[in-house]
């Protein structure tokens, strides 16, 4: 039989049965597009880009595209025809908050400024200076210029503690207010000490889940899933009730005298810790569980045999084997631990907040929306990072979830 | 039964084990292996074996007696000294070390330099013809690759008793009976002392200088192979080992050689073992190759019996034959396929006999 004819009889016969699966798939599809890609898209998106002074301010933009350098007169005068546009349009305050991202107290500047541009007289460069002498600034001109493009890096620069001075060079910011990068660092430490006790502790419970007969380790594994069906709140709140000054644990502490001073272990990174390990160590326990589960005590037992200490045999033969799910668990722990929100935000105070709550922050209440995808964009970069560093050291189908 | 166990390289000295503290697996184990031996632990599932290899390997502790090795008792001597290669029935390669590396294990954990190392694990390699295999993992080799490089392992670093439990299970015929001769030269060669679980009674007898009948928890009999197949010493061993023929009857007469009235009233000869007076109730085994149908074949004057010819199968190097006799319809005659043999048909009646010393009257237990 000649070789095309049968190709497409076998393509035309599986067509239909292809499209029928396609029709299968789709609705998960589209849900993932939907729900999934598109908001993330949205979010990067949205992490360069912002229009409020682009939009509302075409004269200094129009300015700021021909000349570059100080402000001359033709820049006073753009900038007051804008501002009187800002005004008639209510849009000053828009404006004003997109400066105001970038340098502090500006905002009023653009909202009392659109107040009195239609009283200025030319020559505007004085007028408007002696309005308000941080009219002259030149670090606001500089964010003005940037600001003047729909599209800048300014939130990713700021997510990095660094900013433009006057001339425009990237420097970094001044030591005091200076916070995301250590932040960051923190977020990352906590993760990664909040990770090591899991594995600390998930492993010794995985390995006896894994060996005690079926009947016992479905008790001890319903214990180990009962976190899951309470919900977070009550789990975080009974952390609460446990840790805080007056709570159950300091009072046996001081009531059988180990400590006589009550210890702080809520509301700093000390109850984060703990509250995070507690509510992630499932995740921890699981992976290694399904690792363990079918290494079958004979090759322990052959190790011995061959004259390996109890301890060489675990090192050198029980571990090796159990590597794919250690990885697994910590890649899934550190990356949930990293994005944490609520508990840290509860039991956290302070010290023990996170990157998370930091964007929480910027959605909820400073509404700078651009920083806080800026701030997530570069979590999920790091999250990335570390997947293709994870890929390269152990390989990533080396990985086992269940 | 028990008489000098007190010497021995391998010694069981009333040995019990129980797992749940209600039953016990092992009940009253004496046995005494001596240096260079191969000893089979034979049994049914669930009988012991293995349970017996993992307290002499260190990884159960026996419940009471003694457990003597080279004259040294190792009750309390922890598995990764007593210096006993094992072979495990799914054979254990470490799946993450190449077989080299499998092979290193035992030498490094001994902190034997890498020089003497490699020329222990060639050595070890050739001996089993798999010197070329070295960078594999085991993944990547056949059942029967890996069942050789488990061998290898075990005997790397030069262990003086071997345990091997179940070590062919798994494979298929052919590739077991050329592993079978590969375990028994190798056995022959190093001059170990080999502890081998199996329930295959073939492998059993082809390998073994001396078989451990083993059934609910106890030797039945320990004897050499032919001495096992020819002269068991209770119903057990005589149904377990090869194919038997039972016939149900009472002692009618005692002595070297005795008669027996069976059932349905005929008297047949046989060799007394375990029943003594006249009157006892008894079951005469007789194996189905050792039934004789032609006068000229059977002893002078010996009994027989009326058999029915019911049918006869064809099985190239014999004829099964199975006969309707005193009141049992199967009866098993083997008869050898050669030239002058004599074809009996279905329907056609015999009168079948056997030399005295191959019916014996056992225990009916
Ligand atoms: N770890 C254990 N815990 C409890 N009972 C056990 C354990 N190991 C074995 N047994 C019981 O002890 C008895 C003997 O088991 P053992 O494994 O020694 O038999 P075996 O002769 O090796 O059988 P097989 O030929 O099937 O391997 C069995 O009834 C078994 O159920
Ligand atoms: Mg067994």
């Amino acid at each position: 039989m000649e070789g095309r004819p049968l190709k497409q009889a076998l393509a035309r016969a599986q067509s239909r049965a292809k499209r029928r699966a396609l029709l299968l798939v789709v609705p998960l599809l589209l849900f993932i597009v939907v729900t999934f890609v598109a908001p993330i898209g949205q979010m990067l998106l949205r992490s360069v880009h912002n229009d409020a002074f682009a939009r509302n301010m075409p004269n200094v933009g129009a300015w700021f595209a021909e000349n570059d350098g100080a402000p001359d007169e033709a820049a006073y005068s753009a900038l007051v025809a804008d501002l009187r546009l800002a005004r008639e349009n209510r849009t000053a305050g828009e404006v004003g908050t997109r400066i105001n991202y970038e340098l502090g107290g500006t905002r009023s500047l653009f909202t009392s400024g659109a107040r009195g541009a239609d009283d200025l007289e030319p020559p505007f460069a004085t007028s408007l200076v002696e309005d308000d002498a941080k009219w002259a600034d030149p670090q606001l001109w500089q964010v003005m210029r940037t600001a003047s493009h729909a599209y800048t890096a300014s939130f990713y620069l700021a997510a990095l503690d660094l900013t433009r001075d006057g001339d425009g060079n990237i420097v970094r910011v001044p030591e005091g207010r200076a916070v995301y990068l250590s932040l960051f660092a923190k977020t990352f430490a906590l993760s990664a000490l909040i990770t090591a006790i899991c594995l600390l502790l998930g492993y010794p419970v995985a390995h006896l889940l894994a060996t005690l007969p079926l009947a016992k380790s479905n008790l001890l594994m319903i214990l180990v899933l009962l976190p899951f069906w309470t919900s977070l709140l009550v789990r975080t709140t009974s952390w609460m009730v446990l840790l805080q000054e007056q709570g159950v644990i300091n009072n046996t502490l001081v009531a059988t005298g180990i400590t006589d001073t009550r210890l702080p272990m809520i509301y700093n990174q000390t109850g984060t810790v703990i509250a995070m390990v507690h509510i992630l160590l499932p995740f921890m326990i699981l992976p290694l569980y399904s690792v363990m589960r079918p290494i079958r005590p004979h090759y322990v037992r052959a190790a011995r045999s061959l004259g390996a200490t109890s301890w060489t045999a675990f090192r050198r033969v029980y571990l090796p084997q159990t590597v794919p799910g250690i990885g697994a668990g910590a890649l899934l722990v550190f990356i949930l631990a990293v994005g944490y929100y609520i508990t840290p935000a509860l039991v956290g105070g302070a010290s023990g907040q996170l990157i998370s709550n930091l964007i929480a922050y910027h959605m909820q209440d400073s509404l700078n929306w651009s920083m806080a995808a800026a701030l997530a964009a570069i979590l999920l970069a790091a999250v990335l990072l570390l997947y293709w560093l994870y890929d390269r050291l152990i390989g990533i189908d080396n990985m086992k979830l269940g | 039964m028990v008489a000098d166990i007190g010497d021995g390289f391998v010694v069981f000295d009333h040995v019990q084990k129980s797992y749940d503290g209600e039953t016990l697996v092992v009940k009253d184990l004496n046995l005494s292996i001596a240096k260079g031996e191969f000893l089979t632990m034979l049994g049914p599932s669930g009988s012991g074996k293995t349970t017996c290899l993992m307290m002499l390997a260190g990884f159960e502790t026996a419940t009471a007696g003694d457990i003597r090795l080279d004259g040294r008792p190792i009750n309390a001597v922890p598995p990764h000294k007593r210096g006993i290669g094992m072979v495990f029935q799914n054979y254990a390669l470490f799946p993450h070390m190449t077989v080299a590396e499998n092979l290193a294990f035992p030498l490094e954990v001994r902190g034997i330099g890498k020089s003497e190392r490699e020329a222990k694990i060639t050595r070890a390699l050739d001996m089993v013809q798999m010197g070329a295999f070295g960078a594999r993992r085991p993944a990547q080799l056949s059942g029967g690759q890996q069942q050789r490089i488990a061998l290898a392992r075990a005997l790397v670093f030069d262990p003086k008793l071997v345990l091997m439990d179940e070590p062919l299970g798994a494979l298929d015929k052919q590739l077991r009976e050329h592993m079978q001769f590969e375990i028994k030269r190798l056995h022959d060669d190093l001059g170990i002392t080999v502890v081998y679980v199996t329930h295959d009674q073939g492998e059993a007898l082809t390998m073994s200088d001396r078989i451990a009948v083993f059934n609910d928890g106890r030797i039945q009999q320990l004897a050499p192979p032919a001495a096992l197949y020819e002269t068991p010493e209770n119903l057990f061993v005589a149904s377990f080992i090869g194919e038997n023929n039972r016939l149900e009857g009472t002692i009618e007469e005692v002595g070297p050689r005795s008669l027996v009235r069976l059932q349905t009233g005929e008297l047949i000869d046989a060799t007394p073992v375990n029943v003594h007076r006249k009157g006892q109730r008894t079951i005469v085994s007789i194996r189905p190759e050792r039934v004789e149908f032609k006068p000229d074949m059977m002893p002078a004057n010996a009994h027989t019996l009326d058999a029915r010819v019911l049918e006869v199968v064809y099985m190239g190097d014999i004829l099964r034959t199975r006969l309707a006799v005193a009141g049992s319809d199967d009866f098993i005659m083997k008869c050898r396929n050669t030239i002058g043999q004599t074809r009996l048909e279905p329907g056609q009646t015999v009168r079948i006999g056997w030399h005295p010393a191959d019916a014996r009257a056992l225990d009916p237990l």
